[in-house]
């Protein structure tokens, strides 16, 4: 066992007993660290929880709210202690995964990852970039990342790492989708147990993604709203790890990441401009923290960086207040075709919408048609299948072009953060699937000129002129 | 009229450990001046300097947002069920 004493469970589990509904005080499985009063916590002088509100700080626990001023925690290093040992040289020799950068995050002393996450391509985008009027575009894939093809694989890692040196038995999450395939991916090959709650109308292949890890998955009836505050409310009643609830401070670093690998894989530069996919609003920002740490240690030089937020008009809290030219982020009921971005009150909603505005960048949202579109030209231009997510980006990516928002020649980055084989019902109707054609070569020509819409060819004797 | 108000854990350390209560308040700042007098150091928790209400704490009422139902104009009926939620969010920086 890597951490303590604490017993857990060994090998797979997939249809554990939960504890019975909390009907009765003695049966409740009682939280034993209510906020400020943690049984459950680790010492380390790397990195703690600080409340950026009042500034008190609160050492390592499941904890993600400050127990005073109720602000959001959020995990803050001794950056001068690591100075020589992040460095470029260093990370170049870790592996080729997000731990090459563990040293900026909040993983326990002698956790040992054996998940090789994140380090997804960087692509230079040529043929989309021809297409929507730009030069200098790359595409950041994590419709690619390792181990259940989205962003949500790096967030997750590094909470879980956490809720094993906290001694959690049992974690879980609310989600959209990619975070539940995650969650229970990850959380088999850890030997914890998994309980995932989602909203019912959830993609049926993101559904299936999660119970194929053996993880139990509750289908709530209401949207993901309904779900997250559900979530918050088990949380203090179950002595679980909710990787977005109680975990959520250590969780939300793992989307730090994305902006390392950027960072590194532009050359160790930063780019001008990152268009992000926003749902809570939380990678957007951790992108910037990134940036903001590597230009503090000296390994890339300062520039503005511009963020842009890519959002669906179905669900688009925080594009709305982005326009606007406010943090005041007014709740929405989502109705989008982009599920995994479907969060109407984006907890990370303000925050996210006065960094995008202290950047000088923008957000923008897209109609659902445009999604579609959006994965239609990533996929047709670059070769990249993404979901709905990475077709709001897209969209969003283009429009953004095309409103002279970007200069074509600047350096961007958009973040494809999901993959497209968990969304295929999105393109429900956009493909025929045609007739089958006899095995005859005769009858394949046939087929292309009537595809081609061309005639048949004349027909010239043998011999004749 | 009558009106049960549910509590996080966050909060209960300014409550004697209480969850619910019952409230009498019509509307929004009437549960807010009610809990001014009865758990006058949870309302200096849920309460900024300006004596509004944090901007990280969500209220439902019977599992729906406030501000869908029209915010501190709701008024509230009787038995409704009234939730306050922290906003759990990935920092603030």
């Amino acid at each position: 066992m890597r951490f303590g004493t604490r017993s857990r469970n060994n090998g797979l589990h997939p249809h554990f007993t939960l504890p019975p509904p909390p009907k009765e005080k003695s049966q409740k499985a009682q939280n034993p660290f209510p906020l400020g009063k943690s049984l459950m916590n680790y010492s380390c002088s790397r990195y703690e929880l600080k409340c950026n509100e009042c500034g008190k700080g609160y050492g390592n626990q499941p904890l993600s709210a400050c127990p005073d001023c109720i602000a959001p925690l959020e995990v803050i290093y001794d950056l001068d202690a690591v100075r020589g040992i992040f460095t470029r040289e260093n990370i170049a020799a870790g592996p080729a995964n997000i731990w090459r950068y563990a040293a900026l995050l909040p993983i326990p002393d002698g956790f040992q990852p054996d998940l090789p996450v994140g380090f997804t391509p960087l692509v230079r985008a040529k043929n989309l970039g021809k297409r929507i009027g730009a030069t200098n575009l790359y595409v950041k894939n994590d419709a690619v990342c390792f181990p259940t093809l989205s962003f949500k694989d790096r967030v997750v890692s590094v909470a879980l790492a956490n809720a094993q040196k906290f001694g959690f038995e049992t974690v879980g999450c609310s989600s959209t989708g990619n975070l539940a395939n995650s969650v229970a991916a990850q959380s088999a090959r850890l030997g914890l147990k998994a309980c995932i709650l989602v909203p019912a109308d959830l993609e049926p292949a993101k559904i299936l993604n999660t119970q194929v890890y053996g993880a139990r998955l509750v289908r709530i009836d209401g949207n993901y709203d309904h779900v997250n505050r559900l979530c918050t409310q088990i949380a203090d009643e179950y002595a679980w790890g909710f990787v977005n609830v109680n975990l959520r401070p250590y969780y939300a670093e793992g989307s730090k990441t994305v902006g390392y690998e950027i960072a590194e894989q532009l050359g160790w530069r930063l780019p001008d401009n990152v268009v992000v996919p926003m749902a809570g609003g939380s990678l957007i920002r951790k992108i910037r923290k990134a940036f903001n740490e590597l230009i503090y240690l000296g390994l890339v030089e300062e520039k503005p960086v511009r963020f842009f937020g890519a959002q669906a008009t179905g669900c688009s809290p925080i594009s709305v207040a982005v326009k606007q030219g406010t943090d005041d982020v007014v709740p929405q009921r989502p109705n989008t075709i982009a599920r995994s971005l479907a969060i109407g009150n984006p907890n990370d909603g303000p925050a996210a919408a006065k960094m995008i505005l202290g950047s000088g960048g923008w957000a923008e949202d897209v109609s659902d048609l445009e999604i579609v579109s959006g994965i239609q030209e990533l996929a047709e231009t670059e070769g990249i299948f993404t979901e709905t997510a990475g077709g709001v980006t897209t969209a969003v990516t283009a429009r953004l072009y095309a409103d002279s928002r970007i200069a074509k020649d600047q350096i961007t980055v958009t973040c494809i953060t999901g993959n497209g084989l968990k969304t295929t019902d999105a393109l429900n109707g956009h493909y025929q699937q045609e007739r089958a054609v006899r095995p005859r070569l005769a009858d394949f020509d046939a087929y292309l000129r009537e595809l081609d819409g061309l005639a048949e060819p004349e027909l010239v004797a043998a011999g004749g002129k | 009229m009558s009106i049960k108000v549910t509590l996080p854990a966050a909060f209960t350390r300014h409550t004697e450990g209480r969850k619910q209560f019952n409230s009498a308040a019509d509307n929004l700042p009437g549960l807010l001046a009610d809990i001014d007098q009865t758990f006058p150091a949870l309302s200096t928790q849920i309460k900024g300097e300006d004596g509004k209400l944090r901007r990280f704490i969500n209220i439902y009422v019977n599992d729906e947002d406030i501000r869908f139902l029209g915010g501190e104009t709701y008024a509230f009926q009787d038995g409704d069920e009234i939730m306050l939620i922290p906003s759990i969010a990935g920092g603030t920086e």
